[in-house]
């Protein structure tokens, strides 16, 4: 019976697998095809070359990646030591409160990410919410911090709080509350306790929670378009550009190429390293 | 006591809002002493020791360790440590790692670490290839060696024990009270154990504290404790017992409604004009209609018989409720159920408790 069911479960799957098989390898597998082709071809029947990849070092697109990768380590550092406390609050601390702050910041999600970054553009401007508040009471101006890196992993901060925040209050309240009472009682400090005990035990939550919010700072063009000015160009925005503008899909699909490559070899090492089914709530 | 206690309570109050769970307590326990407090949950004996280990802080009073004042010390300077009913083992580290924790925090050098881990392995009987075990391929009893092992690596002053082992299936709880009282003997420390199992205390204590909303009932050793109890919470507390309401007149004559009394029959604690209850222990009555005289006689019919292993137990209805006796296997009554019998008991082997029915 139960290997009827099993069977039944797998056939009907099927179809709905398939599709999303096709819709998520297709296009995947076109990009890969194109990376390999001549410049500014916009067919697959031709011999296949790699000089799109070579543009990325000659071109200086390497700086984009290097630019985009960097602004996203620097996002998901601060983003693990800003949303811990908060994290630890929702997970021990809040009880029901967590809920309406959970509500509040999935609440932020509904607003389009570029709306709310020009909202932060019109905050900080020159003559903006807070620069022309301070001149016109003062009589004293100053630029504003815009149009800079720092600028942009704030933005990066602020967008994917999140992907962080959820995971890692998932991550710690997995960590019992009796393994920091004892490890306390062993003589441990609060830090030795956070490093030794809450840390290693949070360890899912902060990988899972580290990995999203890297991945998608890596691969967001918004903040250094619209809060940066494109003080520097993330590696994002030069797929972009090489697919309009540049109208040139093999360089379009080579960046993207090695973006992928690179983020995916970090995710599945990420994930190798983490027990998943405990996070899910399944039995370790 | 003669000694100084090694941990002295002075008055100890703890008090949640409106509620008082702990009503001053004052206690010595000495050095080396297996001290176990039973009580039924919400007596309060979670919250003390979560006072004594320092995991909350007392209302009122205080708690001396030697010759230091401890109750406002946090629990991670305090030399003592306990072991949490759930064990609370570190799930990412190995059994080793576990064991050399306490020693870590310490900043003790690795290979004194480990050689004292082994040393402890050693002394749990577990085998040193543990070291590296991991605790999730431990089983439940292995679980309580090493988190036994952890604690003693901490060498506290005194060991507090959460009822670690109430999780434990019947038979390795049996063996591991054993090993338990062996393992204070070996290591000389100061236990003080927790339980709502007055057979767990029974076997391993040297005091027993029995605790009620939130004060002492009695502390005394287990033998006291069973047969003389200062009440009917503890008498009842401590197994099966049969209490009989006595008074005893102003000529000292003593009377009960449900007990034929022997004349002449005195009671040393009952005095004239006073009543209480007298207790017997189920083991302690005898059959009367064989012959043979006794100071107290009750008769009833035979309700139910209940084989407990070693001892059989009988329920005799009387006209005043259900009396429990008990009987070696071999020493079985030969009245059936439904049949009238005549219950004897002596003196000696009761226990008057000064407590209105």
């Amino acid at each position: 019976m139960n290997r009827l069911d099993g069977k039944l479960g797998f056939l009907s799957a099927l179809p709905l697998a398939l599709v999303l098989l096709l819709s998520f390898l297709a296009p995947l597998v076109v990009v890969a095809l194109f990376s390999i082709m001549p410049p500014k071809v916009f067919s697959l029947a031709n011999m296949p070359d790699f000089s799109a990849y070579s543009l990325f070092f000659s071109q200086g697109y390497y700086k984009s990646l290097l630019w985009s990768l960097g602004m996203a380590l620097c996002a998901t550092v601060i983003l693990v030591v800003l949303c811990w406390p908060l994290a630890y609050a929702m997970a021990k601390v809040f009880g029901r409160f967590s809920l309406i702050l959970t509500v509040a910041v999935v609440m932020s999600l509904f607003v389009s990410e570029n709306i709310r970054l020009f909202g932060w553009v019109l905050t900080l401007m020159k003559g903006g919410l807070i620069e022309g508040h301070l001149r016109s009471w003062t009589g004293v101006g100053f630029e504003g911090p815009l149009y800079s890196v720092p600028i942009i992993i704030f933005g990066l901060v602020y967008v994917y709080l999140p992907f962080m925040l959820f995971p890692l209050a998932q991550g710690i309240s997995m960590v019992p509350d009796d393994t920091r009472q004892a490890a306390y009682d062993l003589g441990a400090s609060r830090w030795q306790v956070l490093w030794q005990i809450e840390v290693p035990l949070a360890a899912p939550g902060i990988v899972v929670g580290s990995l999203l919010s890297f991945v998608l700072a890596a691969g967001a063009l918004a903040e250094s378009k619209i809060l940066g000015g494109q003080a520097v160009i993330a590696i994002a925005d030069d797929v972009e550009t090489a697919f309009t503008f540049g109208q040139n899909w093999p360089l379009g699909s080579a960046l993207s190429m090695i973006l992928i490559v690179i983020i995916g070899g970090l995710a599945l090492f990420g994930v190798s390293k983490v027990d998943l089914d405990a996070i899910m709530g399944r039995k370790r | 006591m003669d000694s100084p206690g090694l941990l002295r309570l002075r008055g100890v109050v703890k008090r949640f809002g409106n509620f008082t769970a702990l009503k001053g307590i004052d206690l010595d326990i000495a050095e080396g002493e297996f001290f176990t407090i039973v009580g039924p949950s919400g007596s309060g004996k979670s919250t003390m020791i979560r006072l004594l280990v320092g995991m909350d802080e007392v209302t009122e009073g205080e708690i001396w360790l030697r010759d230091k004042r401890i109750d406002q010390t946090p629990a991670n300077l305090r030399p003592t440590c306990m072991v949490f009913q759930s064990l609370a083992l570190f799930p990412h580290m190995t059994v080793g790692q576990n064991i050399e924790f306490p020693m870590k925090i310490r900043k003790e050098a690795p290979a004194k670490r480990r050689a004292r881990a082994e040393e402890l392995l050693d002394l749990l009987r577990l085998p040193r290839r543990y070291y590296d075990k991991r605790i999730s391929q431990c089983s439940g009893g292995e679980r309580q060696r090493v988190a036994l092992a952890r604690a003693l690596a901490f060498d506290p002053e005194i060991l507090f024990f959460d009822e670690p082992l109430s999780a434990l299936d019947y038979r390795l709880r049996k063996t591991l009270e054993k090993e338990l009282k062996d393992l204070h003997t070996r290591t000389g420390k100061t236990f003080v154990y927790i339980t709502h199992s007055l057979e767990e205390a029974m076997v391993m204590s040297d005091r027993i504290a029995i605790m009620k909303d939130g004060q002492f009932e009695q502390i005394a050793v287990a033998d006291q404790i069973y047969s003389a109890p200062v009440s009917r919470f503890v008498a009842e507390f401590m197994g099966e017992v049969n209490l009989f309401p006595l008074r005893a007149g102003a000529d000292g004559r003593i009377e009960s409604p449900t007990l034929s009394v022997r004349p002449g029959v005195a009671l040393s604690d009952l005095a004239p004009g006073h009543d209480g209850l007298l207790m017997v222990r189920p083991e302690y009555l005898r059959l009367a209609d064989s012959g043979g005289s006794f100071d107290f006689t009750l008769s009833g019919v035979v309700h139910g018989e209940y084989a407990l292993g070693s001892r059989i137990q009988y329920e005799i209805k009387t006209e005043n409720g259900m009396v429990t006796v008990e009987k070696l296997r071999e020493e079985r009554l030969s009245a059936a159920e439904g049949q009238k019998v005549t219950l004897g008991f002596n003196a000696a082997n009761t226990h008057f408790i000064g407590e209105a029915a």
